[in-house]
């Protein structure tokens, strides 16, 4: 919402209080100002000048020279301009001077003849020919063409043309429709500056002829329309509007048009009302009906697009058709036209929600849709349409008929709210004494009735004693409240969960591994991309019904796609390696109108040289020990989507799925462009925390020596050395310490598919010191449980 | 035997001055000091002579013993070392050369960040609370006294998922999950994603981070809300840092509130980096609106509280002068190793 300093000061008299310090207070007492503008930018140093002479250039036939009293001097000026004549009033650029948008402008020289500077367009002054209809695009600035300009020579161009005015930029909050007009700002400016408002009533004078007949309302949706109010001007004379209205409009932000069409927006601007006028020779019969549109029932609006409406759509409409779409837009063919002599002005008041969809379906917001949908005052559409007609009266626009058309359902009771200073005192912790508190509310016409505060209409966000609060706090002062402690101790912690995911985080950082934050939501392509099968149960994605794109249109059920794009990335931007890792969600549906599962996995790549699956390995079997995850077994798994069937793992723990480990698909790689090879691995975060053994205890440290033995046993190569491993846990017993392989060996003098496996043994009593025969006898039993799976001593 | 006695000592100290070997040090020892050396040699023949002359010899020979094992030793000492010193000087390597070091990950700077906040608040006496990032739009809206038909619902682009589940545009929905679930006091933050359907740019992502913040107790103030900010807004970005609040509108708050921090770069006068305001906007705050606490059961006539909410993302592009947040999803090693 922009705001014109001058026009603001006819209501409150803000005085000499410069810009940027009339924003820093409006700022801190709610109303937010995102910048100030002083009119006119970067123009220097133009001043009116009347051309005394004009005389063709000796050596150009499209230049003339013409001499200019500027004031106190003459100047001579050459010029290519056509539209000149002696005793025109031209904005002439002296010397050093600058244009509004900057350029410097210097005395010189053209074909000889010396130039002390340049006349001027309306657009280089910053303007528009819809700010000065009588200019005309192409030319000099004649400013005598314009009946509201009365130019003197000498006089500075910004004070000529009423380029004076400070345009502030507001943000205004959802919940202040009131402050979307000058008299709501004033409102506020005054209470914030402690002056008084000073608000004009419109007066409309007797044209002695009634609109008895001429038109009839009637509201069939009242809860839609609580208000719909009309008045009619006869001998509509369309022409420019006077300057100081067009100053008001431009300093608004607002175009001007034409005399009608600016005071519907001079009024919207002033009051807050949207204002609506019709050609009365096209609303049929002189009916108009505030109704629903029937399905499929068409206009054609002011902007010349056909739409058709639906059943929610709330339209006014003559005898027959709709004229106008309620609050958001009018028909074209009811419009304003040149020969238009008698004209309806609409000043009404619709549910703001209503507005809203409509405006939405149709995706048209308009400056009278985006005040309707926050929710106005039905209060403010008489005195509204009164200002306009008075505006009618003031610019001489027409004939002004007695009598207002109007249906009204409005419930006109305020809100009341019990006025409890003490409340306040303590929720806000300030010390005002109630008639503080009412002389604050008074500023911003709430009334104190008895125990009750009378909440004025047009402030539909003051509804509980909180709101009271705040209206007491922005005006006392937010940051004259004192700061305090809470009071009451409380401990802060971060929970066991937490701790375990820090953990996870601290052990790959500590591993290499870095961090990545990726989308969660992918294109369903990205399946394809990394192998998963048509009939996948992962396939069934949690869907976006308005997404941004196909890229990020279902929720991830695997954050394997979402890694590989970030190692594609770095691999295509040359980073010589990658080790990354996320901790993220995977979203698994459940039914539709159920929340999804939301699952927390750890999900890490990598690339580069020196990788391969059993670094990778390593760094996951890391992660499990040091969160406590034990007793999980891998086995090698070859129906993984997007990875290597022959090398590939998955993890699983008290039959429950852990995770995956290995090498990407080299397919898959390809998908993304990737010729190196890939190792990922996946660790369901949830159910490693669900069998972590959080509990640290303590083992004593051995007592007596252990005794090493080594054991190197021959097998079938496809036996998993794991299973080896646990055969020799199970076989030795309780001297067993550790087991550990030490070599794995194929060829001769090994048989082919066979291969040799040794295994270094730990074995340790906390009794006494093993005697060799305690040590021979646990490694035979573990050569017994080794032949159970067809592994024999290596002699 | 006197004369022979002085010999040998004028012989020893010869020899030793020659010797540049240990293994020389220790064969002179046994030479002349050993079993059969020949100190011991002369000492055997003490036995002839007179009673008088006896000790006079005895304690010459002790001496010239003892000269010869402490001069052997001090001899062998000084070898020792110079074999050491010639050992080091031969080890001698050039310290600059490039270190051989097994690279750190890192943390991503969201995270760092983050984590830097939490603290703060744990310090504060706050748990950490997560909720759902796909959300029923009762918990992300209707319970926030933003009803299906109000206006804020357009300012907040949301993802839908279906009518009546949506993708959470912010962390407020936990602040209702936790005070459902949890009768007052009330501490917590709750950090995570949010999603709105903004087209990526420099300063703008559809998914990004948001840290919300919940006290609900007897007696919570409007000056708690501030007291409790200042000292977290101090805590991060200095104890020197100025802090203002501006009255703003939340549906879920009220009184509502912004908070800015003075300009770092200008200290309020106005400039590039606060886009010429002087002041740099951190969060939105306020009291808990009434009918939220209702909404989740809890008495507004007997408690009050406050709640706030941040943008990791921005904290983090200010704290490090990044400047295009997609940098933070792009997730280049380049990027990510520099924190």
């Amino acid at each position: 919402m922009n705001l014109s300093m001058k026009w603001l000061k006819e209501f409150v008299d803000v005085g000499n209080i410069a810009p940027r310090d009339f924003s820093e207070a409006m700022t801190m007492s709610g109303s937010k100002v995102e910048l100030f503008e002083i009119e006119g930018g970067q123009i220097d140093n133009i001043i009116v000048g009347r051309v005394l002479d004009i005389q063709k250039h000796p050596d150009a036939d499209k230049l003339v020279v013409c001499q200019v009293n500027v004031g106190d001097k003459n100047v001579q000026i050459v010029t290519a301009a056509t539209n000149l004549k002696v005793g025109d009033y031209v904005p002439v650029c002296m010397d050093k001077s600058k244009l509004f948008d900057g350029t410097p402008i210097k005395k010189g020289k053209l074909r000889g003849v010396v130039s002390e500077g340049m006349f001027c367009s309306v657009a280089e002054l910053g303007l528009t020919t819809h700010d000065f209809p009588y200019a005309i695009q192409d030319g000099i600035f004649v400013l005598q063409d314009d009946p509201d300009l009365t130019p003197v020579s000498g006089m500075e161009i910004k004070e000529a043309v009423g380029l004076t005015d400070t345009k502030v930029e507001f943000e205004i909050t959802s919940n202040r429709p009131d402050c979307f007009s000058l008299i709501g700002l004033a409102r506020e400016a005054a209470a914030t500056f402690n002056k008084p408002l000073k608000l004009h009533t419109p007066e409309v004078k007797s044209t002695g002829k009634s609109s008895d007949g001429m038109l009839e309302v009637k509201v069939h949706e009242p809860e839609l329309c609580p208000l719909y109010s009309a008045r009619i001007i006869e001998n509509v004379r369309v022409k420019p509007s006077p300057l100081w209205l067009r100053e008001r409009l431009r300093a608004m932000g607002v175009r001007p048009i034409n005399n009608i069409v600016d005071i519907t927006n001079y009024v919207m601007l002033e009051y807050g009302q949207p204002m609506h006028a019709f050609d009365l020779r096209f609303i049929k019969d002189g009916k108009i009906n505030v109704r629903l549109a029937q399905d499929g029932e068409e206009i054609t609006t002011l902007d010349g697009i056909e739409r058709k409406l639906s059943s929610k759509n709330l339209v006014i409409a003559d005898a027959e058709k709709p004229v106008a779409i309620a609050g958001v837009m009018g028909g074209e063919y009811s419009g304003i036209m040149d020969d238009t002599t008698t004209i309806v002005f609409e000043s009404a008041n619709f549910m703001g929600s209503s507005v809203r969809l409509t405006a939405k379906e149709h995706g048209m917001r308009t400056d009278a849709s985006s005040r309707y949908e926050k929710g106005l005052d039905p209060n403010a559409c008489l005195p509204a349409l009164d200002r306009a007609c008075e505006l009618v009266q003031l610019l001489d626009a027409g004939d002004v008929l007695d009598g207002v058309i109007m249906d009204d359902n409005s419930k006109s009771e305020p809100v009341r709210i019990k006025f409890n200073p003490e409340w306040i005192n303590h929720f806000l912790n300030t010390s005002l004494t109630a008639d503080e508190m009412k002389t604050i509310l008074e500023k911003i016409e709430c009334k104190i009735d008895g125990d009750d505060i009378v909440v004025p209409t047009f402030r539909p966000d003051l509804q509980h004693k909180a709101d009271i609060a705040e209206e007491i706090a922005r005006f006392y002062g937010y940051n004259v409240i004192p700061s305090t402690a809470i009071k009451g101790g409380a401990q802060g912690k971060y929970s066991t969960r937490q701790k375990f995911d820090m953990t996870i985080t601290d052990t790959l950082i500590a591993c290499g591994v870095s961090e990545i934050m990726t989308y969660s939501f992918i294109s369903p392509k990205y399946y394809n991309k990394v192998m998963m099968p048509e009939n996948h149960a992962l396939r069934n994605s949690v869907v976006i019904s308005n997404p941004l794109g196909e890229d990020t249109s279902i929720m991830r059920t695997t954050a394997l796609p979402s890694m590989l794009e970030i190692l594609a990335k770095n691999y295509n931007n040359r980073n010589e390696y990658a080790y990354l890792f996320e901790i993220a969600k995977e979203y698994i549906p459940t039914t539709p109108d159920k929340l999804p599962v939301e699952k927390n996995v750890l999900t890490a790549g990598f690339y580069g040289e020196g990788v391969d699956f059993y670094k990778v390995k390593g760094i996951a079997e890391q992660v499990l020990s040091r969160t406590g995850v034990k007793n999980f077994d891998i086995k090698a798994d070859r129906e993984q989507f997007g990875y290597h069937p022959g090398r590939c793992a998955v993890l699983t723990i008290n039959g429950e799925a852990l995770g995956v480990i290995g090498e990407i698909h080299p397919k898959v790689t390809e998908n993304y462009g990737i010729s190196t090879r890939v190792y990922c691995f996946s660790l369901n975060v949830d159910t490693m925390f669900e069998y972590a053994e959080l509990e640290k205890h303590y083992t004593p440290l051995p007592k007596y020596p252990a005794v090493t033995r080594d054991l190197a046993v021959i097998c079938a190569d496809d036996i998993p050395v794991l299973e080896l491993e646990k055969a020799i846990k199970e076989g030795a017993g309780k001297y067993l310490e550790s087991v550990k392989l030490f070599d794995v060996y194929k060829g001769k003098p090994i048989l082919p598919g066979m291969k040799s496996v040794a295994f270094n043994l730990v074995l340790r009593s906390a009794e006494g010191t093993l005697t060799d025969e305690q040590a021979t006898s646990a490694v035979n039993k573990a050569l017994k449980s080794l032949a159970k799976l067809g592994a024999e001593l290596r002699s | 035997m006197k004369a022979k006695l002085e010999e040998i000592r004028a012989r020893v100290k010869e020899e030793l001055s020659k010797a540049d070997a240990i293994e020389k040090i220790e064969e002179l020892r046994v030479k002349y000091a050993g079993k059969k050396g020949e100190l011991t040699a002369i000492l055997k023949q003490m036995g002839k002579l007179s009673p008088e002359e006896r000790p006079v010899i005895g304690q010459m020979a002790n001496e010239v013993r003892s000269y010869i094992e402490k001069e052997v030793e001090a001899k062998k000492a000084e070898l020792v070392e110079a074999k050491l010193n010639k050992q080091l000087e031969e080890e001698k390597i050039d310290v600059t050369l490039p270190s051989d070091m097994s690279p750190l990950g890192h943390k991503h700077p969201l995270s760092v960040v983050l984590d830097e906040i939490k603290e703060i608040f744990v310090g504060m006496g706050f748990e950490i609370v997560e909720g759902p990032e796909v959300e029923y739009d009762y918990y992300n809206f209707e319970a926030l006294n933003i009803p299906k038909d109000h206006p804020a619902r357009d300012t907040q682009d949301t993802f839908y998922i279906t009518d009546n589940i949506v993708l959470r545009t912010q962390t407020s929905p936990v602040q209702v999950r936790v005070m459902e679930k949890k009768k007052p006091p009330i501490r917590i933050i709750s950090p995570g994603r949010v999603f709105r359907s903004d087209a990526v740019d420099a300063t703008h992502s559809p998914l990004f981070h948001q840290i919300e913040g919940l006290v609900v107790d007897k007696d919570i103030t409007f000056a708690d809300l501030k007291g409790t900010l200042e000292t977290f807004i101090k805590r991060l970005y200095g104890e020197d840092s100025v802090v203002r609040f501006r009255p703003h509108h939340f549906p879920f708050t009220e009184p509502s509130a912004e908070v800015d921090v003075q300009c770092f770069s200008c200290k309020g006068k106005g400039c590039r980096v606060c886009k010429n305001e002087g002041w740099i906007e951190i969060l939105g705050c306020g009291m808990v609106h009434p009918k939220v606490l209702e909404n989740c059961g809890i008495d507004p006539e007997e408690y009050s509280g406050f709640a706030l909410g941040l943008g990791l993302e921005r904290v983090a592009m200010r704290r490090y002068g990044v400047d295009d947040m997609r940098l933070f999803f792009e997730n280049d090693t380049r990027f990510l190793s520099q924190f």
